[in-house]
């Protein structure tokens, strides 16, 4: 993709808007988390963090963007020369989940609508291999991309006000992971009991956009035992490189 | 030790936010009304950033157990020390076992506590800013206890006193830059932005203000991007939402309107059923 394809926008005095074409696509992801690579790599001071989504940057300077013509010029310049870059090593995570109907409170539901059987729908679910294009909503909610048309279910018109922790649900043909107890409006499928944002480590959430995850169904025992180990850090998830 | 006697409507420990953890989905948080918070530190000649507490419209007490220099800024919510009234804007020293109360508010809607040395509540992912999930704690509550540095005053002739333009409590402009997707509004959704005389509803918090009035609106949920403190949001309903310090990271209603830094501060200070005018500037 060509700088040409890109809009670039002021977004407020001290930010620049970057977008490519509406459009939920692993190409688009990648141009954007290469092109946000390159920025780092140039690391401007001025900047102070950069957002990455399905289709934008959006880049945070420190203090109002004195010469907006000439920031943007030096952004297309980095665009132009990245590609000597290596693309950042990015992993599959697998990540254990329990689809119990203790925990999958909507399986039934969505069972009955989508005329799959409940065996089905965990079938469908964990044998995807998703992709994380960015974080967002809560501190370490993945955005995940590569739901299985089968499994699109429309959000719920009237949200939970408690979500639990662990959560995994469905909304639209997007699916994902609550990190924290929250109100929400996904569907709720089962639950994972791994940490996915923990405020000790230095880096809080172990995936980043660009990396890949796969679910694994577990029993409520199974379940049970992870949450302790996990309590206790004493597990360790499952990952592999994925482009090496 | 500050300890909180009673809790109020709602106190949280701040500073300047937590800039760089977008990308965990971590919001960039800290005192909603930077400019009262940054005043109430250089007065007492600490670093702008040092955390302080953001008391939100009274009801709440803290008893100090050591010596120590305060300093109130913001909205005046007639705090008094042991009874007495306390100055705003002033240096003021406070004797071990004190009681500073905070009471409705005369003007304005969040008051800051600033300590000589700041609070010394532990730093997480770089700021003392309170966030659920992040930090451990996210409001104070009654017998939490946060650190300070005791100060023996000796005298204190070096703090200096500002006067404060109680005006900028009660300007009704706020000043905004076209958002992202401005240019997809209607000339009769434009004409309405700038027109209309909006409501805070009940619905406000440090995440955001949701707006009384409605805008007509047709436009559909963008693919979600990002967002920041003073993003104007465009529900599908036609409402509008400011973001806050403590908003998401990223949200996928279109962003008609972006606050300057000075209008959120103005904002903050704002509450249920005060109104304003948006009043779009160029940007430099």
């Amino acid at each position: 993709m060509t700088v040409e394809n890109l809009t670039y926008k002021s977004f407020g005095n001290r930010s620049i808007l970057i977008e490519w074409p509406a459009i939920i696509d692993e190409k688009i992801l990648n141009s954007v988390l290469n092109y946000k690579n390159a920025i780092k790599k140039n690391s401007i001071k001025v900047i102070v963090d950069i957002i990455s989504t399905y289709n934008s940057l959006t880049i945070f300077y420190h203090t109002s963007i004195e010469n907006i013509d000439s920031e943007m010029l030096t952004l297309k310049s980095i665009y132009n020369e990245q590609y000597s870059l290596k693309i950042a090593k990015n992993y599959l995570w697998k990540i254990p989940v329990c689809y119990d109907q203790k925990f999958g409170l909507d399986l039934e539901e969505i069972s009955k609508k989508n005329g799959l059987p409940i065996d089905e729908i965990i079938g469908i679910h964990s044998r995807q291999i998703y992709t994380v294009y960015f974080i967002g909503f809560l501190p370490g909610f993945l955005y995940l991309g590569g739901l299985d048309e089968k499994l699109y279910f429309q959000r719920k018109s009237d949200p939970r006000l408690v979500v639990e922790k662990g959560a995994v649900g469905i909304g639209a043909l997007q699916t994902g992971i609550y990190p924290q107890e929250s109100a929400g409006g996904w569907n709720i499928i089962g639950n994972s009991p791994i940490q996915f944002f923990d405020r000790k480590n230095e880096q809080p959430c172990f995936a980043q956009a660009g990396d890949k995850v796969k679910f694994i169904p577990i029993d409520i025992k199974s379940h049970e035992e992870i949450f302790n180990l996990v309590a206790y850090k004493r597990y360790h998830i499952e990952s592999e490189v994925v482009n090496a | 030790m500050l300890k909180v006697v009673s809790q109020g409507v709602y106190a949280s420990v701040q500073d300047l936010g937590r800039i760089g953890y977008a990308n965990v989905g971590v919001p960039i948080s800290g005192a909603m009304d930077h400019d009262s918070a940054k005043l109430a530190n250089l007065i007492l000649h600490n670093d702008i950033d040092d955390a302080i507490i953001e008391i939100t419209l009274g009801g709440s007490s803290f008893q100090f157990l050591k010596e120590t220099i305060i300093c109130i800024c913001g909205a005046d919510l007639n705090a008094t020390i042991d009874s007495i009234k306390v100055i705003c804007n002033h240096p003021v020293i406070v004797k071990k076992d004190s009681v500073l109360i905070f009471e409705r508010p005369n003007y304005g809607t969040r008051a800051y506590l600033a300590i000589k040395g700041g609070f010394l509540n532990k730093k997480v992912l770089n700021s003392r800013s309170f966030f659920k999930e992040v930090t451990k704690k996210y409001v104070l509550k009654k017998d939490d206890e946060i650190l300070f540095n005791e100060i023996k005053v000796v005298d204190n002739q070096s703090l200096s006193v500002v006067k404060l333009n109680r005006e900028l409590f009660l300007i009704t402009n706020l000043e905004v830059y076209e958002g992202p997707e401005f240019t997809l509004l209607s000339k009769k959704q434009k004409r309405q932005l700038e027109n209309i005389e909006f409501t805070i509803s009940k619905d406000n918090n440090r995440m955001g203000y949701k707006l009384v009035e409605n805008i007509e609106n047709k436009l559909k949920s963008i693919l979600t991007s990002a967002v920041m403190p003073g993003t104007v949001q465009l529900t599908p309903s036609g409402k509008l939402i400011v973001l806050m310090r403590d908003c998401q990271v990223t949200g996928g209603y279109p962003r008609v309107l972006q606050l300057t830094d000075s209008a959120i501060n103005i904002l903050s200070q704002k509450t249920a059923n005060d109104t304003f005018k948006f009043k779009i500037v160029p940007l430099n």
